[in-house]
């Protein structure tokens, strides 16, 4: 690992004669699978254009979670890489522990502040100066149709939960599962956040997955939402242990199930398959509306050094550039953070996402997701989480459920 | 020469020693010392009280896992135990191609638990295994989903791992069985008798040792599973078939919560020392009786 630096170094300056500082940068990150990867080669190879030398540090697994065990590591033995794949209060959570880097004055003369919504440029900075940098926006609160089959039962896209629950019995009653879903922890609290935030609105979502509010966590509406997910359990096939979300998206391509509640990832998985959006597959918000985000970035640690200085302000650079958020987000299937991206070669899903989160900048309903790590740091998201799919996964009744929830969340904080 | 001669075995004992003291007790007095901060992301040294203990013993979900523990333990050693026996006898009647018999059932052992979690997942899974081929043959009723259902998930995990450790447990016994003084067996077989009572009386009491070392093997086997609940059932549905081991892989790796994991961590170390403790005593105290 640190030979490969120093000898594309050594190269460097055999072949360039006495360079002073050439930028350097080991960037961990956890984008490991097809479309990731491609996306992350897209950063290397402009980073390299640009003069600097680029270690790669892919660490797979447990969805970033042994990739943070490989950067506890390294920080604990005082050699954080540059820059660090992280987000959403985690940022501030490792700021707290170790400090990060200021990259104010690269966000400064880009002119972050203005393109960027505001809601999200507060989870780049740490007490008020800039320390990571986002690459892209994924929407989580997509809900994804079959548009043979809802055509075939005369169904729109529901936009309110009852007009969900009437689809579903109607598709019930003809013998199609309703709603494709995974059971893995993580899918049951995607279901259950957009379910907060279309039943309770953007202020209820505020108060009790954002703040926490102990009010709003024991509240009558909370009682409503998980009413809603026994009813939602209704609509879920038997086979759900367990199940991947990508496979759970199969089953709507192949028509096995009508609906999926799943973030624009689930995109990708339509388009690699050749289904087109409006034509085979339909895309539209949860019903009530809103914009959960979940919005990748990159963190910068404390390093010595010039080059590796260099090399972060050149990556910082370099993912706030609208060519490489622009190439990027088409790979992956989300939208850019920069709101001024020019959005002709994007699809219709995304520009209906680029759409709403101007529209949630604007009117507040732009809120970070809790189910993906936007929201809530690791102890209180994980005890929510726990109450969610414990209550989802049994026959523990609604009062039950917001009773444990508080209990939880209080000895979380 | 001479003192070499004396201290050579304390000079190559002495790095694994300072290893294990390190590397072992060290570690576990650092975790000790974790559980009572309150560190979360990175490890944090001030002293804090009891407050993770107090978190942890509040928690549903770390009720469920050692509840969780107990049951599939229980469950695991003791149907293993009995049906590795019964295999083990069954064997021993001199049977022919005994060879092939054994080698089928102690075939399971040499599998990864990751693999045997797979297989049984797909097994277990009401849409595509045992249910679904027994319904595919018209008996439509037929339900077999204890995998998707919260209150019985933890037998599937009883059940895959029986099936991989019974037959390393009939070979113990067998070999326990073949060890035993076959002159006794005849003077039993010539005073007449019964089969039966010549094994209840006189080859399973003289294979107690080997019951004790099967029960270690299984005891920790059955501690130590983590693989095997995150390939069948990753702790689901919802956290119903979580153990303590794989809570506390969730604290600490996943939800930055070391304290937390921990805390978790110095409590399953107590149950073990529960176990291990009255083993060692009764093993260790003088025996009067030789």
């Amino acid at each position: 690992m640190t030979m490969k630096p120093l000898l594309a170094a050594s190269t460097a300056v055999m072949l360039a004669g006495p360079v002073l500082a050439e930028p350097q940068a080991e960037v961990l990150h956890w984008w490991t699978s097809g479309g990731e990867a491609r996306s992350v080669a897209v950063l290397q190879e402009q980073f390299a254009a640009e003069g600097g030398s680029w270690t790669d540090m892919p660490v797979a697994g447990g969805g970033g979670d042994a990739a943070m065990t490989a950067l506890r590591a390294r920080v604990l033995s005082g050699n954080a890489p540059t820059a660090v794949q992280l987000k959403g209060p985690a940022i501030q959570e490792w700021y707290e522990e170790t400090g990060l880097a200021d990259i104010g004055p690269v966000a400064e003369e880009n002119g972050w502040e203005a393109v960027l919504p505001v809601r999200i440029a507060e989870h780049m900075q740490c007490e008020g100066q800039w320390c990571a940098a986002p690459v892209n926006v994924h929407r989580v609160n997509w809900i994804w149709g079959n548009k043979q089959i809802l055509d075939e039962h005369g169904i729109a896209m529901p936009t309110t939960w009852e007009e969900f629950n009437a689809a579903a019995e109607t598709l019930k009653a003809a013998g199609v599962t309703p709603l494709a879903h995974g059971g893995q922890s993580w899918q049951d609290a995607t279901v259950f956040e957009t379910v907060v935030l279309g039943l309770g609105g953007p202020e209820f979502y505020q108060q009790a997955l954002v703040d926490l509010d102990p009010q709003a966590l024991n509240s009558d509406t909370m009682r409503q939402v998980f009413d809603q997910m026994r009813v939602i359990r209704g609509y879920v096939d038997d086979n759900f242990s367990g199940r991947d979300w990508n496979l759970a998206t199969a089953m709507v391509m192949n028509g096995e199930a009508a609906f999926q509640i799943m973030g624009d990832w689930a995109k990708g998985e339509f388009l690699a398959a050749d289904k087109k959006p409006g034509v085979d597959f339909v895309c539209a918000e949860t019903p009530g509306g809103g914009f959960l985000y979940n919005v990748d970035s990159f963190a910068f640690f404390k390093v010595d050094g010039d080059d590796r200085q260099q090399g972060q302000a050149l990556l910082a650079r370099l993912i706030m550039g609208e060519g490489f958020q622009k190439t990027f987000n088409l790979n992956k299937g989300s939208i850019p953070a920069r709101t001024d991206v020019a959005l002709d070669e994007f699809d219709d899903c995304a520009r209906q996402s680029a759409e709403a989160m101007n529209a949630g900048a604007e009117n507040g309903s732009l809120l970070p997701s809790y189910a993906h790590g936007m929201a809530l740091r690791g102890a209180p998201a994980g005890a929510i989480t726990d109450v969610v799919t414990a209550h989802f996964n049994s026959d523990m009744t609604s009062d039950e459920a917001v009773e444990q929830l508080a209990n939880a969340v209080a000895s979380a904080m | 020469m001479e003192w070499l001669e004396r201290n050579v075995p304390k000079l190559v004992l002495a790095p694994s020693f300072v290893a294990i003291l390190v590397f072992v007790y060290g570690f576990i007095a650092w975790t000790a010392w974790i559980s009572l901060t309150r560190s979360r992301l990175m490890p944090r040294y001030e002293f804090e009280g009891i407050g993770q203990y107090e978190r942890l013993f509040a928690a549903p979900r770390w009720d469920v896992a050692m509840d969780n523990l107990f049951i599939f333990g229980g469950l695991f050693i003791v149907i293993s135990m009995v049906i590795g026996l019964m295999l083990a006898i069954f064997l021993d009647q001199r049977i022919r191609a005994e060879g092939v018999l054994r080698t089928v059932y102690l075939y399971p052992m040499a599998l990864s638990l990751i693999v045997t979690g797979t297989a049984w997942k797909w097994i277990l899974n009401p849409g595509l295994g045992i249910q679904a081929t027994v319904r595919s043959w018209g008996f439509e009723n037929f339900t077999f989903d204890w995998l998707i259902r919260p209150e019985m998930a933890i037998y599937t995990i009883v059940l895959a791992a029986v099936w991989q450790a019974s037959g390393f447990v009939m070979a113990l016994f067998l070999a326990g069985l073949r060890s035993v003084d076959t002159e006794i067996i005849r003077a039993a077989q010539v005073d007449g008798i019964p089969t039966h009572r010549i094994y209840s009386a006189i080859i399973i009491p003289t294979m107690a040792p080997i019951f004790l070392s099967a029960f270690i093997v299984l005891a920790h086997l059955a501690i130590k599973a983590f693989d095997l609940v995150i390939a069948l059932t990753n702790g689901g549905p919802g956290y119903a078939t979580d153990l303590p081991a794989t809570y506390m892989y969730a604290m600490a790796f996943s939800r930055g919560d070391l304290g937390q994991a921990a805390a978790s961590a110095m409590v399953m170390m107590m149950v073990i020392f529960a176990i291990v403790v009255p083993y060692l005593y009764s093993e260790l105290r003088p025996r009067h009786d030789k």
